[in-house]
């Protein structure tokens, strides 16, 4: 039977990290569950709204937890580390102060439960895709990788409760799974820059080129993200990186959910490769095995097509 | 009777952080990802709290350091005191415009920014990118700045052209108005 899970997409996976609600509903159909999307959600607010109006960073999240209360969503699937962060921090504050949540119902003009299970990709991957992944496993990652986590993601700790804050270890664990080389290394929950790359791009290309510098330093081969922030940063302030380092540099950034895909015999147009800016060049994978159905055609030579 | 109000009262009072407790360690200056580039560290800021002075306080809100911070949340995972400080930056800089106090750098990139992308929520209940970068180029006057990039983001899909805007957008209109965002 199909599963069915909410799915609150944000704004970036509607625009600049379209590629990663391509690839994170794809793989979804290819393990049989559908992500219906919160109906009339909004932006949560991200950086702008906590740093100007506390209250509507808040606020706005809320509005989307009521909306998929409304809509008797009992989990949510939430692939922006950004979005998945503050969905989460703004549902701690609430339970331990009923007077804020009234404030916050009163300005949304909806009621608000508080128990909505929020999933980020990479508890979503472990609980709905790692089960599936043997039997649907195509192809082997052939390469070594660096398991970028950023902040949102394992930060704060006490709220999140996800992974290790220091040194995180799921994604790595995942990509081993695919038969990737996983790096050792000090930047997996360095900020990238964040927030300030457009008004401030000099400061993104710096701190998002130490974190590139290291995974070249270490071999790596391409960078593992689960943030549409962390990958434009590292995938779009490439040339802002590159000047930085003073040296051009062409390693890939990928979403987890892209190589999980293509490990699953997905093409660059399900897993929406094709859209980045830094080009996922040659191949990446080696076929292992032929699983029993699912892979007439389907060469996983990731080219550049533009 | 006579009330000092201190930032370091307003802080403890509005996000229940308790300034005082910071002995220096230096932890949240040490794991700081742009603690080089700011003009005081987080360490710094504390400190400037802690001596409760009129012109510390007023120095610090026109700081550029707390517009720099990126809320990686880095400095509060690794204080031993637990002590929040992205919720104090995030304190300081609602202070900063309540007073106008805004540091005159932050005034022509972070902070207009932060108001574009606000603004783009206000109107259509979601962030758009075009019409975002367009309200910021306006507000900062940095009109050509990623002219470059724009087209090679059209062209790989990833700036739509129309916002997708929330269908309730009275309801987001109201969330403004009780929020105290007009």
């Amino acid at each position: 039977m199909k599963k069915k899970l909410g799915f609150y997409p944000g704004c970036s996976l509607e625009g600049t990290a379209k590629e990663y609600s391509e690839s994170v509903v794809s793989l979804s159909e290819q393990f049989d569950i559908e992500l219906k999307q919160i109906p009339d959600w909004n932006c949560c607010g991200a950086t702008a709204a906590h740093n100007l109006n506390k209250t509507l960073s808040l606020v706005l999240p809320s509005r989307i937890l009521a909306q998929a209360q409304k809509n008797e969503m009992k989990e949510i699937v939430v692939p922006c580390a950004a979005c998945y962060n503050r969905l989460s921090v703004t549902q701690y504050e609430l339970l331990k102060n009923d007077q804020l949540k009234a404030t916050v119902e009163q300005a949304i003009d909806m009621p608000l439960n508080t128990s909505i299970r929020i999933l980020n990709v990479i508890q979503f991957i472990q609980e709905y895709i790692l089960p599936e992944i043997p039997e649907k496993l195509s192809h082997t990652f052939d390469k070594k990788v660096a398991c970028y986590y950023g902040c949102l993601l394992v930060r704060p700790h006490n709220i999140l409760k996800f992974d290790r804050p220091e040194s995180p270890q799921f994604m790595d664990e995942i990509m081993q799974m695919l038969g990737a080389e996983t790096i050792d290394w000090p930047f997996k929950t360095e900020c990238c820059g964040a927030g300030l790359s457009v008004s401030r791009t000099e400061l993104v290309g710096k701190l998002s080129g130490k974190i590139v510098r290291e995974a070249l330093d270490r071999k790596a081969e391409a960078i593992i993200v689960a943030c549409p922030m962390c990958h434009a940063n590292l995938d779009m302030r490439r040339p802002a990186i590159d000047q930085y380092l003073e040296m051009k540099t062409e390693i890939p950034v990928l979403y987890i959910t892209q190589a999980i895909g293509m490990a699953c015999g997905l093409n660059e147009r399900q897993t929406g490769t094709r859209r980045h800016l830094v080009k996922v060049i040659g191949n990446y994978f080696t076929k292992t095995r032929i699983p029993v159905e699912n892979n007439e055609n389907n060469p996983i030579t990731v080219e550049e097509i533009i | 009777m006579h009330q000092i109000k201190t930032l370091s009262n307003r802080i403890r009072k509005n996000t229940g952080v308790d300034s005082i407790r910071c002995y220096q360690c230096g932890k949240c200056s040490a794991g700081c990802p742009l603690a080089g580039d700011m003009d005081f560290t987080p360490n710094t800021v504390m400190r400037m709290i802690q001596v409760e002075e009129k012109e510390t306080d007023k120095k610090l809100l026109q700081s550029e350091a707390i517009w720099l911070c990126l809320s990686c949340e880095m400095c509060i995972s690794r204080c031993p005191m637990e002590i929040d400080i992205p919720k104090v930056m995030d304190f300081l800089r609602q202070e900063s415009l309540k007073e106008g106090l805004q540091n005159k750098s932050a005034n022509h990139n972070i902070i207009p920014f932060h108001q574009s992308f606000l603004d783009m929520i206000r109107f259509t209940g979601r962030s758009y990118e075009i019409g975002l970068i367009a309200d910021y180029k306006l507000r900062s006057k940095k009109i050509l700045q990623d002219i470059t990039l724009a087209p090679q983001m059209l062209m790989h899909g990833k700036l739509p052209i129309f916002p997708k805007a929330v269908k309730n957008r009275k309801n987001i209109k109201e969330i403004f108005k009780k929020t105290n965002m007009l």
